[in-house]
């Protein structure tokens, strides 16, 4: 190990606070916008901190009374969950099969990354059409609708990443099961998909993330509280005339609060998720 | 079991994937393919088939030429910066000082905070009247007088990338640091021993690791900044005076805003193409620094 002189050491540590404040402070003051009151976020000078903490704007936006800002908030908390929710586990219902079957039969892979190379498009390259579809079936402002469009989206990753841990996984156990004479969904149940869970969990988060975090289709495909999910809600409060920039930084909070956690409590999962799905390709 | 039967058995595997790919991407894009000849409207007539003509419309119109320059300037500035303090913050997370596994698990915020978000709290952050940043400003005397950061034309872009660029250089930092910790130690020993100076063992010893996934890294962020929507609707909307109004921003204007579907249409192939040249040279360039470095 190499010796550290003091100067080395000292500006190590300077530059680590330097990163630390960079990283945190714009987090900070979204929170604490969010339980200063209306007034101190208006003064001149600035309050930076609150003289008395105000957390009723969580109330606020979290109770179910008729036509309140906490109605419109909540709505498009469960519509969020539940496009979230479905997009994902029908994304990873088409992913396996498919996964499985291109990291075990190599030669019809090509499909495999014409289906990833979608990646590349723009969703304005499809807007148009989907528009129409959509209306054409009667799923605008929808749920389901917005669901299955995310598919564009979610489809394509998961089978990517469940690919690379399929891969991971030899097939001579798969192979050993069937000599055992397990048949071939048998041995699917009993050895691969077990053996396959870490990576279906990190899948099933990335995909739910990438759902939560969709702006353009929702903003496009969806109109009322029906199925307006919490980005739009958010913009909406963001582009509107609320003068209280406080309850703004609530709604923030609160809709950046599950992926906060999840992206805090899975880290390691996540990042090699990301660079395993990275660097293999 | 033979070779057919297990090219079957894949191909029925893989054709719910594919079935929905084609519904939810093959076909839309087809559809767009054929759109983009006609002079649809969003409501209304189904447009008559007019060749190339909005093809030509747009790629003459000032208007495409101006957002082409604004997407590439916000897609080089944000993507080279992020890779310039993604790589310096993985060398500094790298060091031994006290704090460091938590510092290291405090990257992953910006990353999972929700692009609308982070929008919308930098966009507070910019707030001409009562924003954090003009009242941090003054107080420490660095300006006169409050300035609207987002609604001056000089300003509004260079605003936008500090806010995309702090939302992604930490995933940066982190893929780099995973590719940093695979930098065998007696690797980096013997390049001591061996009198390389830190700029020469950087270049020498620590890059060649880095490059793979750092280029990978690259090829993402490039395209995704190529393609970017939400983080610029939701800060400017393109404004001021069209400043910030990148190719998808003006897609969605042409498409949705101004309901011409036909070329809107056009206009959104035309990125599409420029995102896949982009996409093709960077793949050569992938596979040249896999041949290098392996």
């Amino acid at each position: 190990m190499e010796r550290k002189s003091f100067p080395f050491s000292f500006f190590i540590h300077a530059c680590a606070l330097l990163l630390a404040i960079i990283i945190l402070a714009p987090v900070a003051w979204l929170f604490i916008m969010s339980i200063s009151p209306a007034a101190d976020l208006t003064a001149k000078p600035l309050v930076w901190w609150p003289q008395t903490v105000d957390f009723s704007r969580y109330g606020i936006l979290l109770s179910s009374v008729e036509n309140s800002a906490g109605a419109a908030f909540v709505a498009s908390l469960v519509n969020s969950i539940l496009v979230a929710g479905m997009a994902t586990i029908a994304a990873l219902a088409l992913a396996i099969p498919a996964a499985w079957a291109v990291s075990r039969t190599p030669s019809v892979g090509w499909s495999l990354y014409m289906v990833i190379a979608t990646y590349m498009l723009p969703p304005v390259a499809l807007a148009v059409p989907l528009y129409f579809g959509l209306a054409h079936l009667g799923l605008l402002n929808s749920v389901f609708g917005l669901a299955l469009v995310y598919l564009t989206i979610l489809a394509p990753f998961t089978t990517w990443l469940m690919k690379s841990g399929f891969d991971a996984i030899p097939r001579e156990i798969e192979a050993a099961a069937m000599m055992d004479g397990a048949g071939l969904f048998a041995t699917l149940r009993i050895i691969t998909l077990p053996l396959a869970a870490p990576v279906m969990a990190t899948s099933a988060l990335f995909a739910f993330l990438l759902a939560w975090d969709e702006f353009f289709y929702a903003l496009l495909f969806t109109s009322d509280l029906r199925a307006k999910t919490l980005t739009v809600a958010i913009a909406d409060l963001a582009g509107g005339r609320v003068s209280d920039y406080g309850l703004i930084a609530t709604a923030g909070v609160l809709a950046a609060l599950p992926p906060v956690v999840i992206g805090l409590v899975m880290q390691r999962a996540l990042i090699s998720g990301l660079t395993s799905g990275g660097v293999k390709g | 079991m033979s070779g057919t039967s297990m090219t079957t058995r894949a191909w029925l595997l893989m054709l719910p994937l594919l079935a929905v790919m084609i519904a939810v991407i093959g076909w839309p894009l087809a559809d767009t393919v054929g759109l983009s000849f006609t002079d649809a409207k969003l409501v209304g007539t189904a447009g008559n088939f007019v060749g190339v003509d909005n093809y030509v419309k747009m790629l003459a119109s000032s208007n495409f030429q101006r957002t082409l320059t604004t997407t590439t300037i916000f897609a080089v500035i944000s993507v080279f910066a992020e890779m310039v303090l993604g790589v310096l913050a993985a060398l500094l997370l790298n060091q031994q000082f006290y704090g460091r596994t938590v510092l290291r698990g405090l990257m992953i915020l910006p990353w999972a905070l929700p692009t609308v978000v982070n929008a919308t709290l930098w966009r507070l952050i910019y707030n001409p009247e009562y924003g954090a940043l003009n009242a941090a400003l003054m107080q420490i005397g660095m300006l006169d007088a409050y300035r609207s950061w987002l609604g001056e034309p000089g300003t509004a872009l260079a605003s936008l990338i500090i806010a995309d660029c702090w939302k992604n250089f930490p995933l940066v930092a982190l893929i780099a640091l995973a590719a940093l910790q695979a930098v065998p130690r007696d690797i980096t020993a013997a390049s001591l021993v061996d009198g390389a100076g830190p700029f020469a063992r950087f270049r020498f010893v620590i890059l060649p690791y880095l490059a793979g996934p750092l280029i990978v890294a690259l090829v993402l962020r490039t395209i995704e900044a190529f393609k970017v929507f939400d983080i610029i609707w939701v800060m400017t909307r393109g404004g001021p005076a069209n400043s910030t109004r990148t190719l998808s921003i003006l897609v969605y204007q042409e498409a949705f805003s101004f309901q011409r579907a036909g070329s809107g249409a056009s206009l959104a192939l035309i990125v599409t193409l420029l995102v896949a040249v982009l996409a093709a040279v960077y793949a050569v360039l992938v596979r040249r620094t896999a041949g290098s470095t392996s």
